[in-house]
């Protein structure tokens, strides 16, 4: 116990000295939970829009005023003939076209149909996608106030209509940031972690210090305790600095008790952690460690969930999905601060998570050596 | 105190042999010196005796413990200095000491005896961090850190390598004092000048023992008559040298030039003729006892 206690001071006292891994254990959470979730916006704004008004009626000029004053649509351009429009979008100032034919108003009311027509530049599927559904979302509605205006009472109307009304639970404004940020505090936390320990034991080795301790009788276990308990604490703390911006900038309080989280995010540091010193038994340079750690890094962003859905991954990417540890902590952090979920809720996440930190760490003090 | 049989170890895929077949044997309270240039396999022998490096043939044992049997026991029993300093830069003096002391359950005060003559000397930095000292002071650090303990046994590796001409004269004091309280220690070095400090050594190339004996039994079983020349030009003077029939070999030694005779040595007058053929100036020629250093280049021209 005294021998631990003695590896926990001096592994503390190394990290309060080094002063610019400790601001960037402080600054970097603050700063990306602000900047991040702002940046990482779903919502397509901006989409820049040429149209081909070969009608100028009154009817298009409220189309075209209806378009531009949702606040979604640019007007880039203002066209004549689809060739001229085109142009727009091969030197990128368009995204869109929307082109009203001739006599768009006459046969409108004359023969109760018309025909516009959108050409989409999809090389930015995401921009393209919202941008079509918002435009047709735009034209559908100025055809209800068309009919509306045009046959009057609805009720007299006899061909039948669905009308959807869809409500959004848990996040009904249906805000992105209060999914996000759960989400990035949870890679922000499991990036920390990761690093610190992936590098700490690495250090170790490439100033020969290691030699010294190997030659001690300190036990594995001692030291590899000694280097997991400082960064699980760190951990901890990087977590509450998260929470607490989250709530003091984006108001988001947790609906599910903090405790769950907190369960969670204790097994959730171990197994992390493990990985990290795992990591670190195998390297032999800081500069080995850091692009090993970034490689995985990688993969747990991009395939935990984060931004693109897991159920929307193929079958083979969702078994990769399943690996990360990573996936089920961004889950935890949504069902307990979105859902409100308990513990009973989350226990299978949580079992799951638990044989991470047991298989990683066990792997890393049995592939931690003293003799070579 | 340190029994070493055939020990070998064998790197790599290419199978380098970095240490084949050494067998030496350390006495308690010895200074034992392991003198070899850099790559004569004298790190390895260190990594193996101090339990961090398995040996791939041979035995070992370190106060009667096998180095890899019983290794739990030689960490405790043992001191170790690497040859890179390896101590915590970003910890000051005292909490070096004091993490080194409490790794091996002790205390700074329980061994204070064993180090005060060095920690004196560094006491006034001692809140100084270990990567702000001097290259002397590191080493007086990390000696009180092999030392802490209380070991019976202390391996330093090339301790006074790229450490100054006064520095490394204390260095050996504080060695001479360590053995006067009969701590065994094994030293390695690459300078032959430091050999004549070691009770016994042993001289190591290419990871085999040239030969191993007290320094003075082995400069007097030197086997040539050596003399030493000084002419006016040196490269040509050890071409000349090195052509004459009954000189072994010659080589540059500071501003002489070594010649070892395989019988008889030749007197100064034919020398004096012999150089002057070769149009070289002689300006001194005189009989000269072998250093360890001859000793090793006769080995090796052997």
């Amino acid at each position: 116990m005294r021998i631990l206690r003695f590896l926990l001071l001096k592994e503390f006292s190394q990290i309060f000295r080094n002063k610019s891994i400790l601001a960037l254990i402080m600054v970097m959470p603050v700063m990306q939970l602000i900047i991040l979730p702002m940046a990482a916006d779903y919502e397509v704004k901006n989409i820049n829009l040429a149209i081909i008004d070969q009608d100028h009626s009154t009817y298009s000029q409220q189309l075209i005023t209806k378009i531009t004053s949702s606040g979604y649509f640019k007007l880039s351009g203002y066209d004549n003939s689809f060739h001229e429009a085109f142009q727009y979008i091969e030197s990128d100032k368009a995204d869109l076209i929307l082109e009203i034919p001739q006599n768009f108003e006459r046969n409108l009311i004359r023969e109760n149909k018309q025909h516009v027509f959108i050409a989409v530049n999809a090389i930015n599927g995401t921009k393209a996608n919202l941008g079509g559904a918002y435009l047709a979302g735009i034209l559908r509605n100025f055809n209800a106030d068309l009919r509306l205006k045009l046959i009057g009472n609805t009720k007299l109307n006899p061909s039948p209509t669905i009308e959807i009304t869809a409500s959004n639970w848990f996040n009904a404004y249906m805000n992105y940031k209060v999914f996000m940020v759960p989400g990035i505090l949870a890679i922000l936390v499991t990036m920390i972690g990761g690093f610190l320990s992936a590098l700490n034991i690495v250090k170790e080795k490439e100033v020969g210090t290691i030699e010294q301790i190997n030659v001690t009788p300190i036990k594995k276990y001692h030291f590899v305790l000694g280097k997991l308990i400082p960064f699980w604490i760190l951990g901890n703390v990087v977590f509450t600095i998260g929470l607490f911006i989250s709530w003091l900038i984006y108001g988001i309080v947790p609906l599910g008790n903090l405790s769950v989280l907190y369960v969670f995010i204790w097994v959730y540091l171990f197994a992390i952690l493990g990985f990290g010193l795992l990591i670190s038994t195998y390297c032999e340079t800081q500069q080995q460690a850091m692009f090993i750690m970034f490689f995985f890094m990688m993969l747990f962003i991009l395939m935990g969930g984060l931004f693109t859905s897991i159920d929307a991954m193929p079958s083979w990417a969702q078994v990769i999905a399943k690996f990360n540890p990573a996936t089920y902590f961004i889950e935890v952090m949504r069902m307990v601060i979105l859902k409100g979920s308990r513990l009973r809720d989350i226990l299978p996440h949580l079992i799951k998570v638990m044989l991470f930190a047991l298989v990683l760490n066990t792997w890393a003090i049995l592939n931690y050596k003293k003799t070579t | 105190m340190i029994q070493v049989n055939n020990i070998t170890k064998v790197y790599g895929k290419e199978k380098t042999v970095a240490v084949d077949h050494v067998s030496f044997s350390v006495k308690e309270g010895e200074l034992f010196g392991l003198i070899g240039p850099d790559g004569a396999g004298k790190t390895s022998i260190f990594r193996m005796l101090t339990t961090l490096l398995l040996p791939d043939g041979g035995s070992a044992t370190v106060n009667g413990f096998d180095v890899v049997k019983d290794f739990r026991k030689i960490r405790n029993s043992v001191g170790y200095m690497p040859g890179k300093f390896s101590l915590y830069q970003d910890l000051t003096i005292e909490e070096n000491i004091n993490f080194f002391a409490t790794v091996f359950n002790t205390t700074v005060n329980e061994n204070y005896h064993l180090i005060k003559d060095i920690y004196i000397q560094i006491e006034p930095f001692k809140k100084r961090r270990a990567g702000k000292l001097s290259g002397g002071m590191k080493q007086k650090l990390a000696l009180c850190c092999a030392l802490i303990h209380k070991p019976t046994v202390l391996f330093l590796d090339e301790p006074t390598t790229g450490v100054d001409p006064v520095s490394r004269k204390e260095f050996w004091e504080m060695l001479k004092r360590l053995k006067a309280q009969n701590i065994t220690i094994v030293v390695s070095t690459p300078y032959m000048d430091e050999a004549t400090l070691c009770d016994r050594i042993a001289l190591i190339q290419e990871g085999v023992i040239l030969s191993i004996d007290t320094p003075a039994a082995i400069t007097a079983s030197y086997p040539h008559e050596l003399f030493a020349v000084k002419g006016d030009k040196m490269s040509s003077l050890l071409t000349a040298l090195n052509s004459f029939s009954k000189i072994k070999t010659a080589y540059a030694f500071g501003e002489f030039a070594h010649a070892a005779f395989y019988a008889h040595a030749i007197s100064a007058q034919e020398m004096r003729d012999y150089l002057k053929s070769k149009s070289i100036e002689m300006e001194a020629y005189q009989k000269i006892d072998a250093s360890i250093e001859d000793c090793f280049i006769g080995f090796l021209k052997n």
